[in-house]
C-alpha cells in the first residue's frame, strides 16, 4: 500500500511538533524515519498510524483520504517501542488478538486463529513458545511477539517505533538482518523509527532524515551519506569536519590563501566547508592545500584521529589518517578533502 | 594472579553482608514486639469477640442471630453492601481510568476530592444528608412534596455508604493505571479492538488484582460502617439498622452475647475477606508476579 503525507502540521497544545512534512512512500517499500530525540519522528509515524490526528493536511492510503479514519480502520501493524505486550495474555494469545476482536463474519474460528498465531511464530522464529507468558521472554523475543502480533491483522503498512531501542547491541544488529528478511519475505511496506543512523542505512530502501519537526532530505543510504543537501544532515549522519571559508572568484579561500577547490556555482562570501575527515588526501607540498599544526593525536580503532589547528584564527579540523602514516609523526600537515561542499554560512 | 583477587573480594563482601544482618538477639527483639504487638492489637480482641459470642452456648448463639430484628439487620447490611460496592467499582474505574489517562484542568483537585471520604470523620458524613435530605434541608421540601423518602430510610443508608467507601476501589486502581500508562491500549486499538474491547480484554485484566483487592476493602467497609450511617439509619428496628448498629444497640440494652453474637460475624467477614485475598494469591500467584514483574 502507497502510503502519502500531503502537507502534514502537528501542534501539541499549539506547540508545533511536524511544520508541513510531506512524504511519500511507495508500496513494498522499507523506510527508515531517523532523527534525534525531539526531530518529529515519532510523532509523524503515529500520525500515520492514527494514534494521532494532523491539525492541517492530510494522509492517504492509496487513492484513500485516511486523514479522519480511525487508527482501527487504517488496518495498519504498529510496533510499539516497549512492545506493549498483553502480559496476562499467551504469546499465541496476544498473536491472535487483533483477529478475536473483529466482528461477525471477518472473525476468523479459534482453531483458525491458533493455526495463524503458530504460522506466525515459525515466521519470527519463535516456534513452541506459544503458552509462555511476555514476562517468561527476553527482550528479543518479545520483539518479535510484537512483530508477529502486528503481522497477524495483515495490515496495510507496518509501523515500528524504536524497534531495536530497548535491546542490547549484539541482539539488535542480529534482529535488524532479521527484520531486512522478513520484509523481504512478506513485502509490507514498512515504517521505522529510529535515532541509530547505523541502523537506518543498513536496514532502509530509504532514509528520511528530520530534525526540528521538518523532512531534512530522503535518499538512499548512498545519496545521504554521499551527498547530503544541508550541514544538519551532514553533521548528523557519519563524521563530518567543518571549517569557516571564504568564497572568491569562484575559488575557495582560508584567511588569505586560496585552498585549491574551485566552486565556479558558489555565491561570493563566507560560506562552511564540509567535508568526512576519512576522505582527505595528503600533500606534501602545499599550493593550494589546507595545511594546519597538530594539535592532538589519538587512535581510534583501525585508524588515527589528528586535530589540526589551521590559519591565524586557531580553527580546528579533524582529520583521519591511517595508523602508521609517517604524517601523524609531523609536526604540520597538510591535506585536500576529498568529497566536500559548501553551505553559505549561517 | 586470580587467588588474591578472589580473597580481597571475600571480606569485602563478608562485612558489607554483616554490615545489613542484624545480630541474632536484636532479631529475636524485632520478631517478639511485632508478634505481641499483632497478639494483643489484633489477635486478642479476635478471639475475645468469638468467646463472648458463645459465652452462653451455641443454643443461645443460633438463637441471636435468627431473631427477626438480628435477621433484618443482616438482610439490610447484605442489600446495602449489593448496591454500593458495584456502584463504587463503577465510579470507581471511571475516576481512575479518567485521572490516569487523560489530562485535564482540575485534575488534582479532582484527584484530592476522591480522597475526601478519608480525611472527613464519617459522622460528618453523615450530617451532610441530613443537611441535604432532611426535612429542614436543601431539598428536603421537594422531596416531601414528591413523596420520595431518603432520609431514616435504606436510600440514605445506601448514599451514606456510598460516599465513605467511594475512595477504596478508585485509591486502588489511579497508581496502578498511572504507572501502566496508555500503550496497551493504544496497542489494542491498533489491532482492531473498539473501545469497549480494550477495555475488556485488555485494561481490566492488567488491573484485576487491584480491583479485587480494591472491591474486598470497599465491601468490608460497606459491611462494617458505623459513623456514617448511625446519623443517616434513625435506628429504626427491623427495619433501618445495618449489622453495625445492631450490635451497638444489643449491647447497650446489655444484650452482650447478642451483641458479640452479630459482632462474630462480622469479624468472620474480615476473616473470610482476608482468608479470599490469600487464596486468590496463592492460586494466581505465577500470574500477579508475572503482572508485578513487567
Amino acid at each position: 500500500m502507497e502510503v502519502r503525507v500531503a502537507n502534514v502540521r502537528k501542534e501539541f497544545e499549539r506547540f508545533p511538533a511536524l511544520h508541513d512534512v510531506s512524504l511519500d512512500i511507495k508500496s513494498g517499500e522499507l523506510i527508515a524515519l531517523l532523527g534525534p530525540s525531539g526531530s518529529g519522528k515519532t510523532t509523524l509515524l503515529r500520525l500515520i498510524a492514527g494514534l494521532e490526528r494532523p491539525t492541517r493536511g492530510k494522509i492517504f492510503f492509496g487513492e484513500e483520504d485516511a486523514s479522519q479514519k480511525s487508527i482501527q480502520e487504517r488496518n495498519v501493524g504498529f510496533v510499539f517501542q516497549h512492545y506493549a505486550l498483553f502480559r496476562h495474555m499467551t504469546v499465541a494469545d496476544n498473536i491472535g488478538f487483533g483477529l478475536k476482536v473483529r466482528h461477525g463474519p471477518t472473525r476468523p474460528p479459534a482453531q483458525e486463529i491458533r493455526r495463524r498465531a503458530s504460522e506466525l511464530l515459525d515466521l519470527v522464529q519463535l516456534s513452541g513458545l506459544e503458552k509462555r507468558y511476555p514476562a517468561q521472554l527476553s527482550g528479543g523475543q518479545r520483539q518479535r511477539v510484537a512483530l508477529a502480533r502486528a503481522m497477524a491483522i495483515e495490515p496495510a503498512v507496518l509501523l515500528l517505533d524504536e524497534p531495536f531501542g530497548a535491546l542490547d547491541a549484539q541482539v539488535r544488529r542480529e534482529l535488524r538482518r532479521w527484520l531486512r528478511d522478513i520484509h523481504d519475505a512478506t513485502g509490507h511496506t514498512t515504517v521505522f523509527v529510529t535515532h541509530d543512523q547505523e541502523e537506518a542505512l543498513e536496514l532502509a530502501d530509504r532514509v528520511v532524515v528530520m530534525s526540528q519537526g521538518s523532512i531534512e532530505q530522503v535518499g538512499t543510504a548512498d545519496e545521504i551519506y554521499d551527498t547530503p543537501n544541508s550541514p544538519f544532515v551532514y553533521g548528523f549522519i557519519g563524521e563530518s569536519s567543518s571549517l569557516p571559508v571564504k568564497v572568491e572568484d569562484g575559488q575557495v579561500w582560508i584567511a588569505d590563501r586560496p585552498i585549491g577547490l574551485s566552486a565556479p556555482q558558489a555565491p561570493q562570501g563566507e560560506a562552511t566547508l564540509f567535508f568526512r575527515p576519512h576522505d582527505v588526501e595528503l600533500v606534501d607540498e602545499c599550493n593550494g592545500c589546507i595545511a594546519g599544526t597538530v594539535a592532538a593525536s589519538r587512535r581510534v580503532a583501525g585508524t588515527r584521529r589528528v586535530e589540526l589547528e589551521i590559519g591565524g584564527e586557531r580553527q580546528r579540523v579533524e582529520i583521519e589518517l591511517p595508523v602508521n602514516h609517517p604524517a601523524s609523526q609531523k609536526s604540520r600537515v597538510a591535506f585536500r578533502p576529498g568529497r566536500w561542499k559548501l553551505f553559505p554560512a549561517a | 594472579m586470580a587467588d588474591p583477587e578472589i580473597k580481597s573480594y571475600a571480606p569485602h563482601h563478608e562485612s558489607q553482608s554483616a554490615a545489613v544482618t542484624e545480630s541474632r538477639p536484636a532479631k529475636a527483639v524485632l520478631m517478639i514486639v511485632t508478634f505481641a504487638f499483632l497478639g494483643i492489637f489484633l489477635l486478642l480482641p479476635l478471639i475475645v469477640v468469638f468467646n463472648e459470642a458463645f459465652a452462653r452456648g451455641l443454643s443461645a448463639y443460633t438463637e441471636a442471630l435468627t431473631s427477626p430484628d438480628t435477621r433484618s439487620a443482616i438482610h439490610l447490611t447484605l442489600l446495602v453492601a449489593a448496591i454500593s460496592v458495584p456502584l463504587n467499582i463503577v465510579f470507581g474505574i471511571s475516576a481512575a481510568w479518567a485521572i490516569a489517562k487523560f489530562e485535564f484542568k482540575g485534575k488534582a483537585f479532582l484527584t484530592t476530592l476522591i480522597d475526601l471520604p478519608f480525611s472527613v470523620s464519617p459522622v460528618i458524613s453523615g450530617l451532610v444528608y441530613v443537611l441535604l435530605f432532611g426535612a429542614q434541608g436543601l431539598f428536603g421540601a421537594w422531596l416531601k412534596a414528591h413523596g420520595i423518602v431518603i432520609l431514616f430510610a435504606v436510600p440514605g443508608i445506601v448514599l451514606a455508604t456510598i460516599f465513605v467507601t467511594f475512595p477504596f476501589v478508585a485509591r486502588e486502581l489511579i497508581p496502578l493505571m498511572q504507572e501502566q500508562g496508555n500503550g496497551d491500549e493504544e496497542a489494542a486499538l491498533s489491532l482492531g479492538a473498539n473501545g469497549w474491547q480494550a477495555f475488556w480484554y485488555v485494561t481490566l485484566p492488567n488491573v484485576k488484582w487491584g480491583l479485587l483487592y480494591g472491591v474486598l476493602l470497599c465491601n468490608a467497609r460497606a459491611m462494617g460502617e458505623f459513623g456514617a450511617v448511625s446519623v443517616v439509619s434513625g435506628h429504626i428496628r427491623g427495619l433501618t439498622n445495618t449489622m453495625p448498629l445492631h450490635v451497638e444497640i444489643l449491647y447497650n440494652e446489655y444484650n452482650a452475647a447478642a451483641a458479640f453474637a452479630v459482632a462474630s460475624l462480622l469479624a468472620g467477614l474480615a476473616l473470610v475477606t482476608l482468608v479470599l485475598k490469600t487464596l486468590l494469591e496463592m492460586r494466581y500467584g505465577a500470574e500477579i508476579a508475572a503482572t508485578r514483574g513487567h
